[in-house]
């Protein structure tokens, strides 16, 4: 990403365009990722709810997976998972 | 056709906020600033302002519902004095940082410890980096006046930055005076309405106000609010010609007494220039070429403005109402020693004299002890002691 100059940034640090930390690529810092095992998940939805990043994703009620740009991967989610379907799987970088 | 009033400092501040209006002031009392903040509630609660006065639990909340009332996009006061100037201290940068104009009167008192409630510089002086304007005024006249004239600079488009006008502790705060006042329609009319830029509560134009700022653009933004702070100069001389028009005063940042051929004089701040003006007139009776140098927008810093009044003279002293205890003077000596040294061809000799801390009352006899010392320092060219205090008992 191109940075900004001094003179052409808003002043007192503002931030003018609402829901740009969307740009902010968070999952750059994961160490572990979360992998879903879709034939034991019973779309309970534990890790959606418990996600603190929003990164599961559901559609139609059924999760599908996670965005990685976003997740940290904290491992919330394969914690709370009742049937263990999620795991924790090293980042290789 | 404008009245005289007799009003404190104190009195005469909140008088101009009951002129400007403001939308919100959140305030918390303390001497010597209580009388502001007690006059002014009394003016909302008569119905003579429909300001929305929030009475906070401490000056950290006081100057944190400032910011919060601020960035939402009002007309934002606020009054206090040392103790509880030291309490807003991170808010303070915060509000110079989010460039929130928010305007605050100043009473100038000591800092504990130990505990005193009468005026010195202390509490401002501390405040000297947190990135506000700072006026310092010599009288009521003066605490009335700039009161009004603090909202437009606060409110400039190219400056957008935080004021604070002080005033002396008691001696100016709590002496009776006669203020001229200005119509309340005229008052109106040279503050204006407040247009906010970017307003948090604007809410078809979503605005993010505090975001975390790391290694990629913290330094980016500070640089911007120091070149604000540097602009603002430029702009605050251009709204002292606007303000004098109004009012038929002659502001400026820097005030010269009898300066045009002075080889020796006193530079100070505040209340005490009254005194030293006395005895500049005193010593021009006997043909001493005494002159006084009054700061009175003390940040931004007038640089130019003082290399060039101390320009042709022969010995100056630079009066500090406070210490900075780095082991060396005050903080308006390093200043001014700043603006000799990098404009001025020729050094002139410069002492610094600390004085009248905790309320300790400057005379003229103090004044003119020190102008002797300029007198002989001007002869023989030679500094004997640059940090000296006087009126205190060593």
């Amino acid at each position: 990403m191109e940075l900004k100059n001094s003179k052409d940034l808003p002043i007192g640090g503002k931030i003018l365009q609402a829901g740009n930390a969307q740009e902010y690529t968070t999952g750059e810092w994961r160490n572990e990722k979360p992998v879903l095992d879709k034939s034991k998940c019973i779309n309970c939805l534990f890790c959606w709810i418990y996600c603190p990043d929003s990164s599961v994703y559901v559609e139609e009620g059924k999760v599908t997976g996670f965005d990685y740009d976003h997740c940290k991967g904290c491992g919330i989610c394969a914690y709370m998972c009742p049937k263990k379907c999620i795991a924790m799987q090293k980042e290789e970088k | 056709m404008s009245k005289i009033l007799p009003l404190t400092g104190d009195h005469a501040a909140s008088e101009s906020m009951r002129q400007i209006n403001p939308d919100v002031v959140a305030a918390y009392p303390i001497t010597p600033a209580t009388e502001i903040v007690m006059s002014f509630s009394q003016i909302v609660a008569n119905g003579l302002a429909d300001t929305e006065m929030v009475p906070v639990e401490s000056e950290h909340s006081a100057m944190s519902a400032c910011v919060g009332a601020s960035a939402s996009g009002v007309r934002t006061m606020t009054a206090t004095s040392s103790q509880g100037l030291a309490l807003m201290w991170e808010v303070l940068y915060i509000a110079a940082g989010m460039r929130l104009p928010i305007i605050m009167h100043c009473v100038n008192r000591a800092l504990s410890a130990p505990i005193n409630i009468h005026g010195d510089h202390s509490d401002g002086m501390g405040a000297r980096d947190t990135g506000w304007i700072q006026i310092y005024c010599e009288n009521a006249q003066e605490v009335y006046e700039m009161g009004i004239f603090a909202v437009r600079v606060a409110e400039h488009k190219d400056i957008m930055l935080p004021v604070m006008v002080n005033q002396d502790g008691f001696i100016t705060s709590h002496a009776i005076e006669g203020v001229k006042m200005f119509e309340d329609a005229d008052v109106k009319k040279f503050v204006g309405e407040y247009v906010p830029n970017m307003p948090l509560l604007d809410v078809k134009n979503p605005v993010t106000f505090g975001p975390i700022d790391l290694q990629d653009y913290y330094f980016e933004h500070k640089f911007q609010q120091a070149q604000a702070m540097r602009d603002s100069k430029k702009r605050i001389v251009e709204l002292f010609a606007e303000f004098n028009k109004f009012s038929g005063k002659k502001y400026e940042l820097v005030e010269q007494y009898k300066m045009e051929d002075a080889e020796i004089a006193i530079l100070a701040l505040s209340s005490t220039c009254g005194t030293t003006r006395v005895v500049v007139n005193e010593l021009r009776e006997k043909g001493i070429k005494a002159g006084m140098i009054k700061i009175r927008v003390f940040r931004p810093f007038p640089m130019d403005e003082v290399a060039a009044a101390c320009k042709n003279l022969k010995a100056l002293a630079v009066l500090d109402r406070a210490d900075t205890c780095s082991g060396e003077g005050g903080a308006v000596f390093g200043d001014v020693c700043t603006a000799i040294y990098n404009l001025n061809e020729k050094k002139v000799p410069a002492i610094n004299y600390v004085y009248g801390l905790g309320g300790r009352d400057i005379d003229e006899a103090q004044i003119k002890n020190i102008f002797n010392e300029l007198v002989d320092i001007a002869k023989t060219g030679q500094v004997k002691t640059v940090l000296n205090y006087s009126g205190v008992r060593i």
